[in-house]
Formats: C-alpha cells, sequence, structure tokens
C-alpha cells in the first residue's frame, strides 16, 4: 500500500478540522474526493503535505511504509508527495526555471543522483512543456506572477509532471477554469498517470471527473469520509447535491 | 603622517586642528574656497557633531564609532605602490578606473588627464590648481539646496567639516556633448595599519546633452577601523545622463557618512543605484535638488545587513521646478542584531506643477533582534501632483516558502531563493551587464555569508563576461 491513513485528527488554532479519516491508497489508482466547502477537503491536502501550521492531534499516516507525518514538508516532496495547490502562489523575482531547476536537483541529490547539467533540464523541460500543452513562454516568467488562473493551474500541472511523483494531491485544480483550461488539465493528469503512481483529485464538482476518471470516490462531510464507493457515486452526488448527505448524516444522528 | 596620535572625535578635536594645520590646508586653495572653508569651520564650530536629539539623527547613534581613536588623516602617504594596493583586482589600471586610498587620488603615471574627447578625470587637489574656474563654478554650490522651508537638510555639520579639512578626491568633468565611451570606476580603498578618520571630497560635472556611467565603490581591505566623512557633487547639465552606481563593501568596524549632493538641470536624468553590502555604520546621505524643469530621477538602494551592522538612507528630493519625476525604491534584508533606517522626504515647492514622485521603502526582518525605522514622508504645496509613498517591513513570505518546500527546495536553499529574488528586483535595475552579474554574484555570496570584504565590484578582472545563472548551486549548499 501506498498511502494509509487511519483515524487521522487535525486541528488549526485549537479548531478541530479532521476528525478522524480514514483511507487507503494504492499505486495505480486515483482517488476523488468530494464534499461541500468547508468540510476539511483541503486540510486533508496540507496535513499530507506537511504544511506545519496544522496540528495532527491523533491517528496515523504512513507512506511507503513509513511514518509521513514525521518528514519535513520538503522531505515528503523528496519522497514523491506532490500537492498541487488550489492558490499557487506568486513568487516575484524567481523564474520557473530557477525554481524548478533547484526543485529537480534537490530531489536528484536526494536520491543520490547527479544534478542535472543546464542543457539536459533544458530538454527535460521542453517535453513535459510539451506533455502538459504549456505553448506559451511561462517558463521565463517569475512564478504564477500575473498569471491567470487557468495558466497558475497549467503550471502546476507542469511542475508536476516535472518533479514525476508518486502521490499527486489536486486540491481543486480545476475551481475557475473554463472548459479548454480544464481539458488542458486533465489531459496533463491522464497522461501522467501509471501503474506506479496515485492521484488523490479533490473537487468540488462532478465536472472534472468527466475528463479524469477516478477508481474511488470519497465524500468528505464536517471532518470525515462519510461515503466511499466508485465512480457513480459523483454521478449520484451531482444529481442529489449535498444536501443529500447532509440529510442522510441528519438521519443517522451524526451530524446537524 | 597624520595629525597627531590615536584621538577620539571630538568638536574640539577638529576645530584645534584646524587652526594648527589651515595654511596647509589651504596650501592649494584659489580665494573663494578658502573662504568657504573659514564659514564652513566657523558653522562646524556652532553646530558640532549630530547626535541623537537630531530628528534625522534620531535612530543612528554615533557614539560607538566616536569613541574609537583614530589617526586624523591630513597628509597622503608617501612612497604608495598602487598595484601593490589594489591587488584584489585590478591587475593594470585602465584609464576608465580611478583608485583612491585612503581618501587621496592615485594615479599610475599623471594625476590628472585629459582625454581626446575632452573629459577631464583624475585628482581634485589638481584639478584645483589646473582648473580653479571650472571647479569653482561647482564646489560647494549644491550643497545648501534648500529654499524655502523650514528644515534645513543641508545643514548638516559633516559637509561643513568636509568642506573645512578636505584636500584630495576625484573630479571628473564631461564636457557638453560628450558621452563617455566607458564606464569609469572609482575604486575608493581604506587600507592602512593604523585606524584612520578620512575626509574625502568628490566633484563631479556632465555639460550639456553629456553621458556618463559612473560606479563608485567603497572597500576596505583589512578590518582596522575607520571613519569616513565623503562628500561627493554632482552636476547634471541640462539633457545630461548618469547612470551611477554606489557600491559599499567596508568591514565592520568602519564608518561610512556619504553625503551626495545631485543638482539636476532641466531634462537631464539620473539613474541611482546604492549597493550596501558591509560596513559598521553607514549612512547615505542623498541631497537631490531638480534646478529646471522635466529632470527625471530614479534612486534605487538594495541594502543586506547582519551581525550588528547599521545601514541608514536619508533621501532628499527637492522638485523645486515643474514636470520632473523622482522614484525611489529602497529595499533590505536585515539579519541578526542589524539595524536600518530609511527617510525618504520629496519636497513639492509651490510652482512644481506636474510633478510626479514615488518612494517604497521595504524591509525583511529575518530574526526578532533586527530592527527598521523607516519614514517615507511627502511635503506637498500644490494640488498638480501624483506622488506616493510606501513602506513595509516583515519576515520572508511564509507562504512562497511553503510553496518552495512543496516542490523538495530544502528550508535553507528556499530561505535563499527568496532572498535573492527580493534582492533581484534593485539588481535587475542596473543596465551595466557585466556589472549586473558582478553584483548578483556578490550579492549570491553576500547571502550565503561568502563574501570578502576585499571583494570589490571591479570590471576589469574576474572576468565575469559570461552571463552568471541565477541559481543556486546545490552542491555548495
Amino acid at each position: 500500500m501506498l498511502l494509509s491513513i487511519k483515524n487521522l485528527h487535525a486541528s488549526i488554532n485549537g479548531k478541530e478540522i479532521l476528525k478522524g479519516i480514514d483511507l487507503d491508497v494504492n499505486q495505480g489508482e486515483v482517488h476523488a474526493i468530494m464534499g461541500p466547502n468547508g468540510t476539511g477537503k483541503s486540510t486533508l491536502a496540507s496535513v499530507i503535505a506537511g504544511r506545519e501550521v496544522f496540528d495532527v492531534t491523533s491517528g496515523e499516516v504512513i507512506y511507503k511504509g513509513r511514518n509521513l507525518l514525521k518528514l519535513a514538508v520538503e522531505e515528503r516532496a523528496r519522497e514523491g508527495i506532490f500537492l498541487g495547490f488550489q492558490y499557487p502562489v506568486e513568487i516575484p523575482g524567481v523564474s520557473i526555471t530557477n525554481f524548478m531547476r533547484t526543485a529537480v536537483n534537490e530531489v536528484r541529490k536526494y536520491k543520490g543522483l547527479d544534478p542535472l547539467g543546464g542543457g539536459a533540464f533544458l530538454k527535460l523541460m521542453e517535453e513535459k512543456k510539451k506533455l502538459v500543452e504549456l505553448t506559451s513562454n511561462l517558463a521565463n516568467r517569475s512564478v504564477n506572477e500575473g498569471f491567470s488562473g487557468g495558466e497558475k493551474k497549467k503550471n502546476e500541472i507542469f511542475q508536476m509532471a516535472m518533479l514525476e511523483p508518486t502521490l499527486a494531491i489536486l486540491d481543486e485544480t480545476d475551481s475557475g477554469l473554463d472548459i479548454d483550461a480544464l481539458r488542458v488539465v486533465a489531459n496533463g493528469v491522464n497522461k501522467l498517470r501509471t501503474k506506479d503512481n496515485a492521484f488523490m483529485v479533490i473537487t468540488h464538482y462532478q465536472r472534472l471527473l468527466d475528463y479524469i476518471v477516478p477508481d474511488f470516490v470519497h465524500v468528505l462531510f464536517e471532518g470525515k469520509i462519510v461515503k466511499s464507493g466508485t465512480k457513480e457515486l459523483a454521478l449520484e452526488l451531482e444529481e442529489k447535491g449535498y444536501d443529500w448527505i447532509r440529510k442522510e448524516q441528519r438521519d443517522n444522528g451524526i451530524a446537524g | 603622517m597624520q595629525g597627531g596620535l590615536k584621538q577620539n572625535i571630538t568638536k574640539e578635536l577638529f576645530s584645534g586642528l584646524y587652526r594648527e594645520y589651515r595654511a596647509s590646508i589651504m596650501a592649494g586653495d584659489y580665494p573663494a574656497l578658502t573662504a568657504q572653508r573659514e564659514n564652513a569651520i566657523r558653522r562646524f564650530e556652532e553646530s558640532g557633531f549630530p547626535t541623537t536629539k537630531l530628528e534625522s539623527w534620531k535612530n543612528t547613534d554615533l557614539k560607538e564609532s566616536f569613541a574609537r581613536e583614530y589617526n586624523v588623516v591630513l597628509k597622503p602617504e608617501q612612497g604608495v605602490d598602487a598595484q601593490k594596493v589594489f591587488r584584489c583586482n585590478i591587475p593594470h589600471l585602465d584609464t576608465a578606473i580611478m583608485g583612491q586610498l585612503n581618501g587621496w587620488y592615485v594615479s599610475k603615471d599623471v594625476p590628472l588627464m585629459e582625454l581626446g574627447n575632452g573629459i577631464i578625470m583624475g585628482s581634485l587637489a589638481e584639478a584645483i590648481k589646473k582648473y580653479p574656474a571650472l571647479v569653482e563654478a561647482h564646489l560647494g554650490k549644491y550643497t545648501s539646496s534648500r529654499t524655502d522651508s523650514n528644515t534645513n537638510f543641508n545643514a548638516d555639520s559633516f559637509t561643513d567639516l568636509n568642506t573645512a579639512y578636505f584636500q584630495d578626491g576625484v573630479f571628473i568633468y564631461v564636457p557638453d556633448n560628450v558621452k563617455s565611451p566607458k564606464p569609469v570606476q572609482i575604486i575608493n580603498v581604506i587600507h592602512h595599519d593604523e585606524n584612520l578618520f578620512l575626509q574625502s571630497r568628490n566633484l563631479i560635472v556632465l555639460g550639456k546633452n553629456s553621458r556618463l556611467s559612473l560606479v563608485h565603490c567603497d572597500d576596505s581591505y583589512n578590518h582596522q577601523p575607520s571613519f569616513s566623512n565623503v562628500v561627493t557633487e554632482i552636476y547634471l547639465g541640462e539633457n545630461s545622463s548618469l547612470d551611477h552606481y554606489k557600491l559599499q563593501n567596508l568591514n565592520n568596524t568602519s564608518t561610512l557618512i556619504s553625503t551626495v549632493y545631485f543638482q539636476m538641470e532641466a531634462f537631464s536624468n539620473l539613474k541611482s543605484h546604492y549597493i550596501s553590502l558591509n560596513g559598521g555604520l553607514l549612512r547615505n546621505n542623498i541631497r537631490l535638488r531638480f534646478n529646471g524643469p522635466q529632470g527625471n530621477a530614479n534612486i534605487y538602494g538594495i541594502y543586506l545587513m547582519d551581525s550588528k551592522q547599521h545601514i541608514d538612507n536619508q533621501v532628499f528630493i527637492d522638485h523645486a521646478f515643474p514636470d520632473c519625476t523622482s522614484g525611489e525604491l529602497f529595499k533590505g534584508i536585515l539579519d541578526e542584531h542589524s539595524s536600518g533606517v530609511f527617510n525618504g522626504h520629496v519636497l513639492v515647492e509651490r510652482n512644481a506643477v506636474r510633478t510626479n514622485a514615488y518612494q517604497s521603502n521595504r524591509n525583511i526582518l529575518l530574526t526578532e533582534t533586527a530592527k527598521v525605522n523607516s519614514k517615507p514622508f511627502l511635503e506637498i504645496y500644490n494640488d498638480d501632483v501624483k506622488c506616493s509613498h510606501g513602506s513595509t517591513t516583515g519576515q520572508l513570505d511564509q507562504d512562497a516558502m511553503y510553496y518552495l518546500r512543496q516542490r523538495g527546495i530544502g528550508e535553507d536553499s528556499a530561505r535563499m531563493l527568496l532572498m535573492y529574488a527580493y534582492a533581484d528586483e534593485v539588481i535587475s535595475k542596473i543596465d551595466i551587464e557585466p556589472l549586473k552579474y558582478r553584483i548578483e554574484d556578490m550579492v549570491k555570496k553576500r547571502l550565503q555569508g561568502e563574501l570578502q570584504i576585499c571583494e570589490a565590484c571591479v570590471l576589469h578582472c574576474s572576468t565575469p563576461e559570461h552571463p552568471m545563472e541565477f541559481v543556486i548551486d546545490m552542491t555548495k549548499i
């Protein structure tokens, strides 16, 4: 198993957001995490990535057989965890080329590989740009500075292609995208899917899942996964809306 | 030879030394200069050295600098081997390089050169003898620029003291319609086995429609304490253009009071860059006056301070005429116990309509013990202006740190990348490409704690001709 989350509780500033998450992800699988706003989807992504503002109060996360929670953000990244940000950060003055070259070579160093030379790196970059249809000259610009919403998300997918993660978490990558950009992003993901890696696709809407077909769909509600199923669950959600989940939870006496 | 043995810096000391040495100080003067000196020492004796009681010195305390003992330099050392002194970086003295040692102009052959295109460059002491009328027309004429306001910025007693005492420095004259074909570099080196107190004076005159790029470096070659009180007057004639760089890389026991007066005539253009990499106490007084319409000035500053270093940038811009544009962008990174001051004062006078002015000072504090006092200030006396000012002080962007680290970049490298990027906004304004690469390299080394104080900004050695990539060498981290 690639990732195993057991009874994960996490809070920020003393407020509990995740209230006991259980989730197993195997290599080769695509998991969709759905749910209404404010139920902890992004928090789950952040906790897996290692953002320090969140406190894990109980539970465990085992990744590649190791206790993930003991690793620093950059160590998790070097071990193959990638987070596609919902709101990619603008970093004026750092070009995408230098950013990616630094990142790729730090990951390589961690793995005991020699750093990529300038030529080899540029070749790799061209190749990955093509893969994610990054045609514009974004690479020479500062990271995300002045990018449109669509450009920012394409840039995330481009970085994912460069870093070839084992577990990629895409946090609402579809939000704010028009249908063309959405298709580009989804195509990128589909091209990068292999039997050795896994994806967690966090989304609010079913729309993205028309393009990235998940193996499993989980519904996150008030800090817990309350429903899991296959891709049909996403369609059902689309049809019935999240009120269906709210009602069901209320009927079960769990929430409300 | 110096004036007396090591002494603490007091008003009385300088008052006394002046009386004692005035004959030799004035030996080369034209009459008006002597009169300027006599007035200056009188004003200095009235005001004394500034203390923290003065608004403009509130956050810069000279007590520690004054408490050290110095030899006051009154005569140049004999038999200085220029080649030897500039060992670090000047394989051969090029015509475009002007060396200064402990405040004195150092020449390989002639102290003052007149080039084929009419440019005169060399020792100010020589220029006073050889071209007294040219010097007299400008020297000391721009140090009291304030016309109609209460705050008298020029009354800085350091300028008066310098006027009374200076004996040498650099002189550059670019005649009307002449464009200097290559950048001129002034390398001002402090190197002595005694503590020195020195006062040099520079005069740079740009004629009408002329153009000059000037790189002015202050370096120390050892760790001996020093106190420099340097005054530079720069005259930009009508429609002239100056690209000016000041690079400061002094040791941690040095005090530098650098005062630059820019006098800008109509349609003149200035781009000035202050790059402060090292120094015990650095005070940059920048005084600029638009003395005609449609002038344009941009002043950029970057300072990287650590240990107990202190930097104080004081910028005063006098918009005395209509249709002038000024911009200030100063950025600092302060580490450990270092401290910084920024005082930007833009005065827009009553008739200076259609003025366009902005000021920005940004600081990153890397520790809890680093501190900064920032005060951008606009004083506007007419309605038809476009002015803005801003100041921010904070830490490195934590969201950006997280983003970089999430891609596998370690904390130290991420911090380094962000600091580079932050500094690069100012460095990217440097138009001389090799100088830009050199300074990028120096800033990189400085941020990694590898910069040597003898590493000067010289272009002619260490051949940075090929563009360096602005990338961190991972093997070195």
